[in-house]
């Protein structure tokens, strides 16, 4: 990224996208109002704690969330097509073809009653039709393409039988089966030992470089997002609180959540020493407070913070925040 | 797979042993003289002591559970009390009635059953849920028998489609499978028999359904692109073991024989054979068929355990 704006026509764009949970007790507001972008080849990086909306995000866009108490609103456009307004038909050649999704726990993510390669072949033969033989065929060539060793064999184990690494490679190349435009990988190492972590994530840097694949990482880790990501979007309570370019944002956050983040994360040396984790917990998504969510643990609030959700400001170029201090010192610099 | 048949008939076989030991004990726990039965009322002392040294009574116990056994073994029960006829033969002959109705009853009631669980699993708390459920409770909690009787009123009493009662004009040495005439007597007792396993494998299929659709690996199975259809024949295959378990259950219950079903129709099978030995306090009998029923149930249990882990490779390892 070189701080200009492509003219490229965008693969996702997700506009106010917001998804609540309704039951009889309860409505978890677990999706606020997110915009994003990713364009083809683009690796974006969702960062946040547990809880803040990443992996309903992900979902809403699959539509892959329980049907009868979700209510979905916003716009979802992937390669020219209103995902959110699919029928069935297109909805199903969309999922596993254009668009796919790793998940976190590769364990219960796979069939257990099935063998790896059938589930792949039928992916392939979902989507692509053919013979069993050409999926077979289709799924010993992702295999080697995803560095499983002796893949004709691994073809035919069942999950249990896979290491976490290979269960997990295993279900990338189930996810790249079908040449996807863009690759949903929901936290796809958090479940892995930190050396199988790290090789798995060069895999999928590989992999995404090589295919071409817009991709959005979701983590809550700041060294893999620092690895792996073109631009990174904070989110928090089920908002986009800051977003842009991986480097300006790790040198440069301007939200105090992000900051917080960072502090949490980053070694003591190489930044203040005082700069503590962020004190508090997050909200909680069936009484968000009004105004900013991350006011009540936010050190820097300001009396407007408590009034109204703060709206984008742009410290600079493809860098967005939303927060009234950013906005308040950017006026102070103009 | 080989392996795994051996390792689990060795399982198998402490089982059996024990059970055998229970069967042979039976001459002991049960009231009164084991010899009572078979000694004329006007007995002298001297006779009583040859009869006892005669069917190894006078024996030391471990001996003569040994001697039982090898002739267990070999298919020798002694006579039955009641009928003086080689136990075998008596209860071969009932098992083989009784496993007449529950190898029909027990399929079908899988088909059915698995099919309406599976479809109240789907679609869990609403109506199409709610009228399986219904009907599983009902299936579960009507008396069979008085179901039988108004079968019986029914469709033989007044429309006179099916035979009432019995195994046929040839009797049951003679009843044949492959006789269409022969086969409607086994409408009705079927019929009723299948109710309850119908109702008990709708239920459990239902809740194994419905606990699966709730995994993590159902919405991969969406994600990639699966049809409704596809992604619950998947939902189905991971619940298939649980329901097996659930039907060897049943199938081992009803080869136990129903006395009230048997009464009602007629059918002179295990459920009979083991009343009427309890009712003569017929103890080689009920030896011979406890024991039988017991490598009965150890079987099917082998066999879901084989199904089981064909289905589902993890079981394999347990
Ligand atoms: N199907 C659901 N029904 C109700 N609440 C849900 C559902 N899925 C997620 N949530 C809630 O939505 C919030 C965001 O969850 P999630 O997106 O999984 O967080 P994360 O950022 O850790 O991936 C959480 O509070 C979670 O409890
Ligand atoms: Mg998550």
């Amino acid at each position: 990224m070189d701080g200009s704006i492509m003219p490229t026509r965008m693969l996702l764009d997700i506009e106010d996208l917001t998804v609540r949970f309704v039951t009889r007790e309860a409505t978890v507001h677990a999706v606020n109002g997110v915009n994003l972008q990713v364009q083809a080849g683009e690796v974006l990086c969702i960062l946040g704690e547990s809880g803040s909306g990443k992996s309903v995000t992900l979902r809403a866009l699959m539509r892959l969330l329980p049907a009868g108490r979700t209510r979905i609103e916003g716009r979802i456009t992937l390669d020219g097509q209103d995902v959110l307004s699919l029928d069935r038909k297109r909805l199903q050649a969309m999922r596993g073809g254009l668009v796919s999704m790793i998940f976190q726990e590769p364990m219960t993510a796979l069939d257990p009653v099935y063998t790896v390669g059938a589930q792949i072949i039928e992916t392939v033969r979902q989507h692509r039709g053919g013979s069993q033989r050409d999926a077979r065929a289709r799924a010993l060539e992702l295999f080697e393409l995803v560095k499983i060793p002796s893949p004709e064999r691994r073809l035919d184990a069942y999950p249990h039988e896979l290491s976490g690494g290979l269960r997990q490679r295993a279900m990338i190349a189930m996810a790249l089966s079908c040449a996807p435009k863009l690759l949903l990988a929901d936290e796809p190492t958090t479940a892995l030992d930190a050396t199988v972590q790290i090789q798995v994530l060069i895999l999928l840097r590989r992999l995404q470089r090589e295919m071409g694949m817009g991709t959005i990482f979701v983590t809550h880790d700041l060294g893999v997002a620092s690895e792996i990501a073109d631009r990174i979007a904070v989110m928090y309570a089920g908002r986009i609180v800051e977003e842009g370019p991986v480097a300006d944002i790790l040198n440069n956050p301007k939200h105090p959540y992000t900051q917080g983040l960072m502090a949490s994360t980053v070694h003591a040396q190489d930044r203040q020493a005082d700069i503590a984790a962020i004190p508090g917990s997050p909200p909680d998504l069936r009484r968000l407070p009004a105004g900013c969510s991350f006011r009540p643990r936010c050190a820097a609030a300001l009396a407007a913070c408590r009034e109204r959700v703060p709206t984008p400001v742009f410290p600079a170029a493809n860098h967005m925040a939303r927060c009234f201090r950013v906005a308040a010192e950017m006026g102070e610099g103009a | 797979m080989l392996v795994l048949i051996l390792r689990r008939l060795a399982y198998a076989a402490p089982i059996a042993l024990g059970v055998s030991l229970v069967c042979f004990s039976l001459v002991y726990l049960a009231p009164g003289d084991p010899l009572q039965a078979v000694m004329p009322a006007d007995v002298t002392p001297d006779m009583v002591e040859m009869i006892r040294h005669e069917y190894g009574f006078d024996k030391p116990i471990p001996v003569q559970y040994a001697l039982w056994l090898w002739r267990a073994v070999q298919g020798d029960f002694g006579l039955s009390i009641g009928s003086r006829r080689p136990v075998i033969v008596d209860v071969l002959g009932s098992l083989q009635n009784t496993l007449l109705l529950t190898s029909f009853a027990v399929p079908i009631a899988f088909v059915i059953g698995y099919t309406l669980g599976a479809i109240a699993g789907c679609f869990p708390g609403r109506w199409l849920d709610r009228t399986v459920t219904g009907f599983a409770v009902m299936g579960v909690s009507v008396p069979n028998y008085w179901l039988g009787i108004v079968m019986v009123i029914a469709f033989a009493v007044e429309l006179s489609w099916l035979p009432a009662t019995g195994m046929g004009p040839r009797g049951s040495d003679a009843f044949s499978i492959f006789s269409l005439g022969d086969l409607r007597y086994l409408v009705m007792p079927v019929f009723t028999l299948s109710m309850v396993p119908v109702g008990i494998i709708a239920r459990s299929t239902r809740a194994a359904v419905a606990e699966i659709r709730g995994q993590d690996f159902v919405i991969t199975l969406r994600a990639k692109g699966l049809s409704e259809t596809a992604v619950i024949r998947h939902v189905l295959k991971n619940a298939l073991p649980q329901v097996l378990a659930v039907m060897g259950l049943q199938f081992g219950y009803l080869m136990g024989g129903s006395i009230l079903i048997e009464t009602v129709f007629t059918w002179p099978g295990s459920g009979f054979l083991l009343a009427k030995a309890i009712i003569n306090r017929d103890i080689p009998v009920l030896q011979g068929a406890i024991l039988l029923l017991s490598l009965v149930f150890v079987a099917t249990n082998l066999v879901v355990d084989l199904l089981q882990s064909a289905i589902d490779p993890r079981i394999r390892r347990a």
